[in-house]
């Protein structure tokens, strides 16, 4: 009964090893960085190996702060980043001998929606911002119903949230009351289904069922996120150190062609104007 | 001859051995590897701030890790399920050891058990769609997921664990115990009441805790319906965030190696510690109520 307990343990131990040293894997490209930019790099990792099998491409989650810092000790050749580099993190370039160099892979834009019904006919920034930290509570406050506003938010780790608490938020916190859901899915179908409900998501989760606000006075399509007009929008980064060489050259050009920009939409972002 | 036979037996006896040693390994492993990824995140928080800690902003900077409101969003939920399915599930188990008729009874406990072959998600899904937009209406909330919604979703699943082994629990009371209380003048009913329960009260018990164990370990169905907001619940009809919810939630976005991470691993194993807890106090009472029957 030792011995076996022991095998057992034992067993549990190497299994724990394993896994670890699996997952590393020596890649000829190792891609890095931001959970946003994430899904585009994976997906589209996926279909680039199966059109070049001498290609392995290892993708990373991280994000975009840790994707930039392993491109600056070297660790990775491509850091996808949702955010264009701090200074700091450019003096620090400097300092390793390191060129960045962004290339944008797609555009990013999250639309605020509200129910059907809602009165509302747009927001500015400072508004969102107000009801999402707690500052206003009732749509009254905002020419509307007088109606108790419902607060639905992406769980905090998730790329849409992130996006949202960068640009509108800029860093501060949402209430605890607010409804952390699992998808856009999910803050869509509760968006639809309850009146006093605001939310956010991905445009390619707009419908009939729900009302996508004006924010600023500009509607979210994907033009005014193409162009950058519309305010909660960003570009995605792919950052390389010089210009992009061999594989990375590759994989990048694949991004922006066309099946690539595909990819991209499928993920839920914009393809690039 | 004989050599051979009894060599097949041993080889037979052996691999009912391993397949049962199985589960041992997986259990172990699990708790090994909870722990493993669990326990870094003390490294960075002590524990009283981790379990006593009012605001759970995992990826702010500063982060914070309290999970008070997670630990009670749990309990709040299961409190409520455990408030309706009890009385529920008791008496239907009382109802079909005791006063149904044979042909009854067999179509209730089938009946019954079919309930627990639903998905979790199916469940969610009606809370979603059906329940949670009627509760809203009926009580006038902004919102109808709520911690009500899970109740009641949870009391459903709950209350197959309970009718079922509060059931075995009553009818393997003694017969003896009954006939004596008919001899002494009781009715049915005052059997029931004060001899019948009351000895299978430590098996209604364990069936008891077993389906508070169902309803804290649910996760699909709180996900879906619980509404998700971390605050420390103060009624029924607000929603809360139980810490089932929160790592099915999290998990796939959290960076691996991050002290997020290690924070889902430690709140995975204060649920394992309290599911363990409430598992054991069952087969303690379970082996209570075996001897005293």
């Amino acid at each position: 009964m030792k011995r076996i307990t022991r095998t057992l343990l034992l067993t549990c131990l190497v299994l724990t090893l394993i896994v670890p040293i699996s997952q590393a894997g020596v890649g000829q490209l190792v891609v890095q960085g931001s959970t946003t930019v994430l899904p585009i790099a994976q997906a589209a990792a996926e279909v680039f190996m199966q059109n070049n099998p001498q290609a392995n491409i290892s993708v990373r989650g991280g994000g975009s702060g840790n994707g930039i810092a392993a491109l600056i000790e070297g660790t990775c050749d491509i850091a996808d980043a949702s955010r264009p580099m701090k200074v700091k993190e450019i003096l620090l370039c400097q300092k390793k001998g390191i060129s960045p160099v962004p290339h944008i892979v797609a555009m990013d834009g999250i639309a605020v929606i509200v129910h059907s019904s809602n009165p509302i006919q747009g927001l500015n920034m400072e508004q969102i911002k107000d009801i999402y930290t707690g500052k206003l509570t009732n749509w009254k406050e905002l020419g509307g119903r007088d109606q108790k506003i419902v607060v639905v938010s992406r769980d905090s780790a998730s790329g849409t949230f992130e996006t949202f608490n960068e640009i509108v938020l800029k860093g501060e916190k949402v209430i605890p009351e607010a409804l952390a859901q699992a998808s856009n899915k999910t803050v869509a179908t509760i968006v639809a289904t309850t009146k006093g409900a605001i939310g956010y998501v991905g445009l390619g989760y707009l419908s009939e069922t729900i009302k996508a606000l004006p924010v600023n006075g500009i509607a979210p399509e994907r033009e005014t996120v193409g162009s950058g007009k519309y305010p909660i929008s960003r570009p995605l980064y792919m950052y390389t150190n010089g210009a992009p060489q061999e594989v990375a050259k590759d994989f990048i050009d694949f991004i922006w062609s066309e099946e690539g920009q595909k990819i991209v939409e499928e993920q839920g972002f914009v393809s690039l104007p | 001859m004989k050599g051979k036979q009894l060599l097949k037996e041993k080889v037979i006896k052996n691999i009912f051995l391993l397949s049962s040693l199985t589960s041992i390994f997986f259990l172990i492993g699990i708790t090994i590897i909870l722990f493993k990824e669990g326990l870094p995140l003390f490294q960075e928080i002590n524990l009283k701030e981790f379990l006593w800690g009012k605001s759970w902003y995992p990826t702010y900077e500063p982060a914070e890790f309290g999970i008070l409101p997670l630990i009670l969003g749990s309990l709040w939920i299961t409190l409520g399920a455990l408030i309706i399915a009890v009385p529920l599930g008791v008496s239907t188990a009382i109802y079909i050891s005791e006063m149904a008729n044979p042909k009854v009874r067999d179509f209730l406990k089938s009946s019954i058990e079919l309930l627990t072959g639903i998905p979790s998600v199916i469940y969610g899904f009606l809370g979603m769609v059906l329940l949670g937009p009627w509760l809203q209406k009926l009580f006038n909330l902004p919102v109808g997921l709520c911690s009500l919604t899970a109740s009641l979703l949870l009391a459903l699943m709950a209350i197959p664990t309970i009718t079922s082994l509060s059931e075995e629990a009553l009818f393997s009371v003694p017969k003896d115990y009954k006939e004596a209380s008919y001899a002494l003048g009781a009715t049915r009913w005052e059997t029931i009441i004060k001899v019948t329960v009351p000895a299978a009260l430590s098996g209604i018990g364990s069936a008891v805790i077993l389906g508070m164990g169902r309803a804290i370990g649910e996760t699909m169905t709180v996900l879906m319906v619980a509404g998700g907001a971390a605050v420390i619940p103060r009624s029924f009809l607000q929603p809360v965030r139980p810490m089932t919810a929160t790592i099915a939630l999290e998990m796939g976005e959290a960076v691996v190696g991050s002290h997020h991470y290690y924070a889902l691993f430690a709140i995975a194993c204060v649920l394992f510690v309290l599911s363990l807890t409430l598992n054991l106090t069952a087969d303690y009472f379970l082996i209570k109520f075996r001897r005293t029957s």
